[in-house]
């Protein structure tokens, strides 16, 4: 099962101090930890949803990092895109895995799974023994939905305005979080109903 | 991508004040009431998600406003229904509300899940849900089934109490069906024929595999097909959960002991009806294949039993199917997360059933020999490795092949995959105690798993934290030493590697030339390809170390090979912690041997050999302190490194240290075999260094030495000499000439004031000390048992205790 979904930034934001990234749309499909676990129940409602966002600020943070670190060993220049050009990006995207230790930031241990186009990245964090490959694979697909949807090439702004786009892509191609094995044909008829909703 | 549009988006979604949001907020109360899906509904949706979203801080939507939100969640236009349930989502849940929702609709159920209170609340949702499996079509129009088993899978990982065993048993007569008995034909596709086809209905076509020829058997994500009956998009479902499903309710069959015997006899009677409708596993159409023919009876097994057996089933078909290429690339790759899944199912599948390991095995080591040769496949193999892990004693396979491949092969090769790198230092993590009994020679292989870190250090680091512990033994640790000191070479090497393989021999204009040359020529090659073996055992580290540095020497300003230098101390200090609890003496006095040996010998890079220095000074010590004989058995050495004056200036740190050692440890305390004649020497030697040192400027190049070097050399003098009162007017002599220098104003080897004073001080804090010889001792050189003090732990002697036992004996009855 997938914990949460997000799309965030890796590139340096004034605003920000260095390291930090912004949140740009985030989706948890677990109930609230607080409900589960005995930590945290002395918490308001509203004390645990800080926790939360708090929580996913860290993993973004963490994967930014984590980005930055391969983007540096590996040297590699970024050339600006522009919209049309979704399959040649996703192609040379950067990808990789970061562990989450037990405590850091979730109560269990948890993997990162992330996918670096330019100055986002779409990270799913999954449970430790999840088929990675899997992961992986369901990862591009949303990734690609993304950027071509949410003409994320271009000014970006849209994933702050059309969050909606987003929820109906995952209910479809990640229904409660759960990964799916899905042939092409699968896949295509999810993404003509998903194409069907965003054409409204 | 990212954009200051953007940016003040946030902002203004954050910062918007109190009186516009509540004129926001009216103005879509009556959107609302308006009932229409307008454009401009929609769109202050999205504006109220944002603003919601973009505070860390909840706010509270006026009740009126909420109360028109939650209609929504059941609406026919399914933009109102996400909308809905984002922007209450993102709100704290009103309390003591009862939430009904008539129809549970995808989104409906994701707030609800994420706005469960309790446990309590999670049973009742997962309930409903459930209950909604069991409509029948007669009942009247069935919601769509497709997000129910994801939702229920979602309960299962956080919350599996929640599921009754009525529940259980339901679901996985469900999963059985859906698995093994979905429709093998296709649903017609809009007909794409033209003006002649017709009304004519075509004739439903049976389902393809993915490499175009028509399917055999039964129904599996690997079955492709125009369009897909609602059973079909279950069998996805229910394979997509599957694995979860098995780990959930494994060896749960205790209390369902007699459930499962109850269910054999409700089953049995069930057989004396004729076909039911509910359970089409009676009917059972499909064509049988090799796979079917070869399954047991599953006539009176229980519904658990049986979707074992199927799930057995559908991994097997699934393995066969894997063996044809797909047409499609996306298709592939899921070949490879399929085969990922089977083989981990089957593993669960036979750690519940033993007697499943003899059908399950022949399947497993055929693929193994299909794929090994092809590393694409690796991260499917990994599972395979961990099959014959856990099963291959029971099946006593031998599985020497499996170790060669795995621990010899993948690491030396696709190092520079990520997600290669983090399965396989998983599946060490996980393992470690398997491993140890199955195959304990893997320990050998760390030259070959220190690569993964070499690449990426960063994503690596953690792991190797968990497993450094491991990887140290008595036998290997001296090489695990200078492997850990060479690291930042190894990555280097590996850069290096990768570049020579991918850039033609005669390309000039690549970075990096100098190293790359001497990477390819010959003359070096048995350097790099010492620091490239697999194994342990071939020596612990090479004699042409210098030259390798040297010809490395421009990678000190690789990135990755900076992140790979600034982990190294870390290792060091889990190393040095570990192998204190195995190492006899004799290894430990080779490892400060070693120690001394490579503080000359490193990568030349700038914090590098600084931080190496930093992490030998606190182990030496640290090791002498728990073997102080170890100072006089390596008198020697030590004496030879203390008496290079040389190393005051280059390698500061560490002889310090080493001169502290050697002061506080060379008495007869520490070790009998220590004579006056090697406390002399050793007196001698320190003394010439001293005089050196506080005699002229330092070489050129060099820095004055840190006031903690001379201070330590003349305190080691002082204790010598405490311990030999012959030495002690040397001392004197020597000490009471500093002060008179000193007193002459500046002096050449020392640059600062207030170091001056320090010194001075020490010096005749020393003096004074030695003018009593008997006192000097003492201080200097203390009985081992004032370092340790026992008395004040004996309990018996303990003043609180004796008051309380006479207060006792006192005050009794």
């Amino acid at each position: 099962m997938v914990r949460c979904f997000l799309i965030h930034t890796v590139c340096p934001i004034s605003a920000l101090s260095a390291g930090e990234s912004r949140l740009l749309y985030s989706r948890t499909f677990s109930p609230d930890e607080a409900v589960l676990t005995e930590q945290h129940r002395e918490l308001s409602p509203e004390e645990r949803r800080l926790l939360r966002k708090e929580k996913l600020a860290v993993v973004a943070r963490q994967v930014h990092s984590a980005v930055s670190l391969t983007r540096e060993a590996a040297g590699r220049v970024l050339v600006e895109a522009v919209p049309g050009e979704e399959a040649l990006v996703l192609q040379e995207a950067d990808g990789g895995v970061t562990r989450l230790r037990a405590g850091d930031p979730f109560c269990e241990e948890a993997s990162a799974v992330w996918l670096a186009v330019h100055s986002l990245a779409f990270t799913l964090v999954c449970e430790p023994h999840e088929n990675l490959l899997l992961a992986e694979g369901s990862l591009r697909s949303l990734s690609r939905h993304c950027l071509e949807d949410l003409h994320l090439l271009g000014q970006g702004s849209e994933v702050l305005l059309k969050s909606s786009r987003v929820d109906v892509l995952l209910s479809r191609l990640l229904p409660h979080g759960q990964l799916l094995f899905l042939n092409h044909r699968f896949a295509q008829s999810l993404e003509k109903e998903v194409a069907g909703y965003m054409s409204k | 991508m990212y954009s200051h549009g953007s940016e003040s988006l946030i902002r203004q979604a954050r910062e918007i004040q109190d009186s516009e949001l509540q004129k926001f907020y009216s103005r879509l109360v009556k959107l609302l009431q308006f009932k229409e899906v307008s454009h401009e509904l929609v769109d202050s949706l999205h504006r109220l998600y944002l603003i919601l979203f973009a505070n860390k801080y909840s706010r509270t939507l006026p009740s009126e406003l909420q109360q028109n939100l939650v209609p929504l969640l059941s609406s026919p236009s399914e933009q109102l229904q996400v909308l809905s349930s984002a922007v209450l989502r993102e709100t704290l849940p009103p309390c003591g509300e009862e939430k009904n929702i008539a129809q549970l609709n995808s989104h409906a159920a994701a707030l609800l899940l994420s706005q469960a209170g309790s446990k309590d609340d999670l049973s009742d949702l997962c309930a409903q849900i459930i209950r909604s499996l069991e409509i029948r079509p007669s009942d009247g129009p069935t919601p769509s089934l497709m997000h129910t088993l994801p939702f229920v899978n979602s309960i299962l990982t956080h919350c599996p109490e929640c599921l009754t065993a009525d529940h259980v048993i339901l679901l996985s007569k469900k999963l059985v069906d859906w698995l093994r008995y979905a429709s093998i034909m296709q649903v017609g596709g809009a007909s794409s024929g033209g003006f002649f086809s017709g009304s004519r209905s075509r004739q439903p076509a049976p389902i393809a595999e993915l490499d175009g020829t028509v399917s055999g058997d039964f129904f599996t994500v690997l079955c492709v097909g125009q369009g897909f009956t609602e059973d079909q998009w279950m069998n996805v479902y229910s394979f997509s959960m599957l694995r979860h499903w098995l780990l959930t309710y494994r060896g749960v069959s205790n209390d369902s002991m007699v459930v499962d015997a109850a269910n054999r006899l409700q089953l049995s009677l069930s057989f004396s009806h004729s076909l039911s409708n509910d359970d089409r596993s009676e009917v059972d159409g499909s064509v049988v294949s090799m796979v079917s023919a070869t399954s047991s009876s599953s006539r009176l097994l229980s519904p658990k039993e049986r979707l074992r057996e199927k799930a057995f089933q559908y991994c097997l078909r699934l393995i066969e199917q894997c063996d044809r290429k797909a047409l499609k690339k996306t298709d592939t790759d899921l070949q490879k997360a399929c085969l990922v899944e089977a083989v981990c199912i089957l593993d669960v599948l036979c750690a519940e059933d033993p007697s499943l390991v003899y059908r399950v095995f022949p399947c497993i080591k055929a693929l193994f020999g299909r794929l090994s040769s092809d590393l694409s496949f690796a991260r499917v193999l990994l599972p395979a490795a961990q099959f014959y892990l856990n099963h291959g004693e029971m099946a006593a396979v031998d599985c020497e092949s499996v170790w060669k491949l795995v621990f010899s092969q993948f690491p030396a090769e696709l190092f520079n995959d990520p997600f290669l790198a983090h399965d396989f230092l998983r599946f060490l993590r996980l393992n470690l105690e398997g491993l140890q009994r199955a195959a304990p020679h893997f320990t050998r292989y760390f030259p070959n798993f220190l690569k993964f870190l070499a690449w990426d250090s960063p994503a690596t680091l953690e792991d190797f934290v968990d497993l450094l512990p491991s990887l140290v033994t008595a036998g290997s640790a001296v090489e695990l030493l200078h492997t850990l000191l060479d690291l930042p070479c190894l990555s280097a090497t590996l850069v290096l590697q990768l570049r020579s393989t991918s850039l033609p021999i005669s390309d000039s204009g690549s970075r990096g030339l100098l190293s790359l040359d001497a990477f390819r020529n010959p003359t070096f090659r048995g350097l790099f390809l010492f620091l490239l073996r697999t194994e342990a055992g071939s020596g612990d580290t090479i004699e042409r170390l210098s030259t390798l540095h040297s010809l490395l020497a421009e990678s000190a300003e690789w990135p990755r090979v900076v992140h790979c230098a600034q982990t190294v101390p870390v290792l060091l200090h889990i190393y040095f912690n570990t192998v204190i609890t195995v190492a006899d003496e004799k290894l430990l006095a080779h490892l400060i041997l070693a120690m001394l040996e490579r503080s000359n010998l490193l990568l030349n890079m700038p914090t590098y050999c600084k931080e190496i220095h930093r992490v030998f000074s606190s182990q030496l010590v640290r090791l002498c302190k728990l073997h102080p004989s170890l100072v006089v058995d390596q008198s020697q050495e030590l004496l030879e490194f203390a008496g290079t004056t040389a190393n005051v200036y280059s390698k500061e740190e560490v002889y310090t240290h080493v001169v502290w050692v050697l002061g506080e440890y060379l008495s007869l305390s520490s070790d009998s075999r220590c004579s006056v004649r090697l406390i002399t020497s050793c007196f001698e030697s320190l003394e010439a260094v001293l005089f050196e040192v506080t005699s002229s400027a330092p070489p050129p190049g060099s820095v004055c030495p840190a006031p903690k070097v001379i201070t330590t050399l003349m305190s080691a003098l002082a204790k010598l000499a405490s311990r030999s009162h012959d030495l002690i007017p040397r001392v004197s002599l020597f000490l009471s000439k500093l002060r008179n220098v000193t007193k002459g104003g500046s002096v050449p080897w020392c640059s600062d004031e207030e170091d001056m004073v320090a010194i001075v001080t020490r010096g005749e804090e020393l003096w004074s000390l030695l003018k009593t010889p008997g006192v000097a001792q003492s201080v200097l050189t203390p009985p081992p048992y004032v370092n340790a003090p026992r008395w004040h732990r004996d309990a018996n002697l303990a003043l609180p205790l004796q008051l309380r036992a006479l207060t006792a004996l006192t005050h009794s009855p």
